[in-house]
């Protein structure tokens, strides 16, 4: 069985991203661009399943610029068998990028898709349902614990105040947690290895998917700053702060 | 022009997430609807009903609907979609499940996690973990939204809305319920928690975590921890606060021995009132805190624990 990982390249986390002056957006220009984490640990969890005899091919998928090769490489250093890049430089929204990937599980016919449960750029948390909608399929979101058998996926979740569990009938969608797994690290000898795998390339009008966004952004701005706060000088000074000035306690 | 909120409920009450969005639908600008899809839910649809600025609750009561299944919630909220220029569900791992599930099946956008609402169709949201906030503006003919609870308050009650049956929709077949398994401990979870006490690498091992104890169980407070402390394996993942872990906003984050790298700091930095205990003057983290105090946190910590007597 075939499993599916798209995989998101967006500004590394360790990064403080600027707002540009203009207010257009968040300048991206020469900033370290890395996996999403949490795709991250989608492909990690797509390997596990193969290294456990469930899953006989890993592919990953991803939407965007050229430079989106580099995040499926590192994605086949981990262990993903083939790639493939739908090449865009349109700007892409979740809608869009859900059409794009039913377009490709069309194709495939995956019997599992494993996403993030969201961007660390621009916070959506959407992609994942948003594809589990339109291929008609159930779908196990903040995914902290994977069991294939039967035909069946069951999946434990991370949900407000605990967790929960869900029984999916295959082909189904997964959306990862951070507790899911802990990603390998990629070896050197990995990476020279998935220099030679496969990586196809596509566009959107290949799919025949319009991308066209349908939100606008109108401006983009720092969040208000935080005003400079105090050094005290011991504990009793911290409690009578807390107590009669931040009234918190 | 009407909103219709997707309750987030147990079926014997209502959570109070949904009373923070009802308030972001008011906002709308519209006449204001309930759904509560679940099953026996009268309970939530009596809360629902006292609710004031709502003006309908529609229940769809069936077995399909006990346990909250994206797939048939979100399949209920299509079927009455018509009659909205508004969805809007609370942005919890309730709300997220369903949300995108409805606005994909409505071949429309979703405009997650909103902060304030400008004007019916144009809304600010936080991106990059909190780093930027968004204006952005649906061209969509129904919206359909995510509410980040912490930024609007929640409903006043006092309401009488009235109540009436919609018809449920059939069953997906695809997905079932397996079970539930709440987290046992007496500490309020990280995400609703008013009190956080979060432990860096500055901590120095799991054990030392101890020490937080009795300042969280002082303050009533959850404990949380930066990446660094979960990577060097001192706790759990999910206790991660930061970019990659939960983003958390409680009235009072008390962050020991955490030096502030920026992925911990997005994370909290929307925090009321922020308290940093750390040995480093230059610490990174006393640029965002209220209150710092530099000194050895194995003597401060528990001094602080006296203090508050």
């Amino acid at each position: 069985m075939k499993v599916l990982v798209p995989v998101k390249r967006v500004v590394d986390f360790n990064v403080k991203v600027r707002v540009k002056s203009d207010g257009s957006g968040v300048d991206i220009a020469n900033v370290k661009m890395s996996m999403n984490p949490f795709d991250e640990i989608a492909v990690e969890e797509a390997m596990r399943l193969k290294e456990a005899g469930k899953v006989t091919e890993v592919i990953a998928v991803s939407c965007g610029v050229t430079q989106c090769q580099e995040t499926l490489r590192t994605a086949m250093a981990i262990g993903a068998d083939r790639a493939i890049l739908v090449e865009t430089t349109e700007e892409l929204q979740p809608l869009a990028v859900a059409k794009l990937l039913k377009a490709l599980a069309d194709k495939e016919q995956p019997q599992l898709i494993i996403l993030g449960k969201q961007a660390i750029d621009d916070d959506c948390n959407q992609t994942g349902q948003m594809l589990a909608a339109l291929l008609g399929w159930p779908q196990a979101t903040f995914a902290s614990k994977v069991v294939l058998d039967d035909g069946k996926a069951t999946v434990t979740r991370e949900v407000d105040g605990g967790l929960e569990t869900v029984a999916l009938t295959l082909p189904a969608i997964v959306t990862t947690d951070l507790r899911l797994n802990e990603p390998r690290y990629v070896t050197l000898p990995n990476i020279m290895k998935a220099k030679k795998k496969p990586l196809e390339i596509v566009k959107p009008a290949d799919l025949n998917v319009d991308v066209t966004p349908r939100l606008k952004t109108l401006k983009v701005v720092e969040p208000a700053k935080r005003s400079a706060g105090i050094i005290v000088k011991d504990i009793a000074t911290l409690v009578s702060k807390l107590k009669n000035e931040a009234k918190v306690i | 022009m009407a909103a219709l909120v997707i309750a987030e409920h147990d079926n014997a009450s209502l959570k109070g997430s949904t009373l923070n969005t009802v308030t972001a639908a008011i906002q709308c600008g519209g006449d204001v609807h309930i759904l509560i899809a679940g099953h026996n839910c009268g309970g939530a649809a009596e809360a629902a009903a006292k609710i004031a600025g709502v003006a309908k609750v529609l229940v769809a009561d069936a077995a399909q609907f006990a346990d909250g299944l994206a797939e048939n919630v979100a399949a209920q909220v299509v079927a009455l979609a018509s009659n909205y220029s508004h969805i809007l569900a609370p942005a919890t791992a309730y709300g997220k499940n369903i949300a995108p599930r409805v606005a994909a099946q409505l071949d429309v956008g979703q405009v997650s996690e909103i902060t304030k609402v400008d004007s019916p169709d144009t809304f600010e949201r936080p991106i990059y973990a909190g780093n930027a906030i968004a204006t952005v503006q649906s061209t969509d003919a129904t919206k359909v939204i995510t509410v980040r609870t912490t930024g609007f308050d929640a409903a006043a009650t006092g309401g009488s809305a009235a109540v009436e049956n919609v018809t449920a929709v059939a069953d997906s077949g695809k997905s079932s319920f397996v079970g539930r398994e709440l987290a046992k401990s007496d500490r309020p979870e990280l995400t609703a928690a008013k009190v956080i006490v979060s432990g860096g690498r500055g901590m120095g091992s799991g054990d030392a975590f101890k020490i937080l104890e009795p300042l969280a169980d002082k303050l009533g407070a959850a404990m949380g921890a930066s990446r660094a402390a979960v990577d060097a394996g001192y706790v759990p993942n999910d206790w991660q606060v930061g970019q990659t872990g939960k983003i958390v906003a409680p009235q009072l984050y008390i962050a020991v021995g955490i030096s502030g790298a920026i992925q911990h700091l997005a994370g909290m930095k929307d925090s009321k009132t922020i308290v940093a205990i750390n040995k480093d003057p230059e610490a990174p983290i006393f640029s965002v805190a209220d209150y710092g105090i530099v000194g050895d946190l194995f003597e401060l910590v528990p001094q602080l624990v006296k203090e508050l007597g």
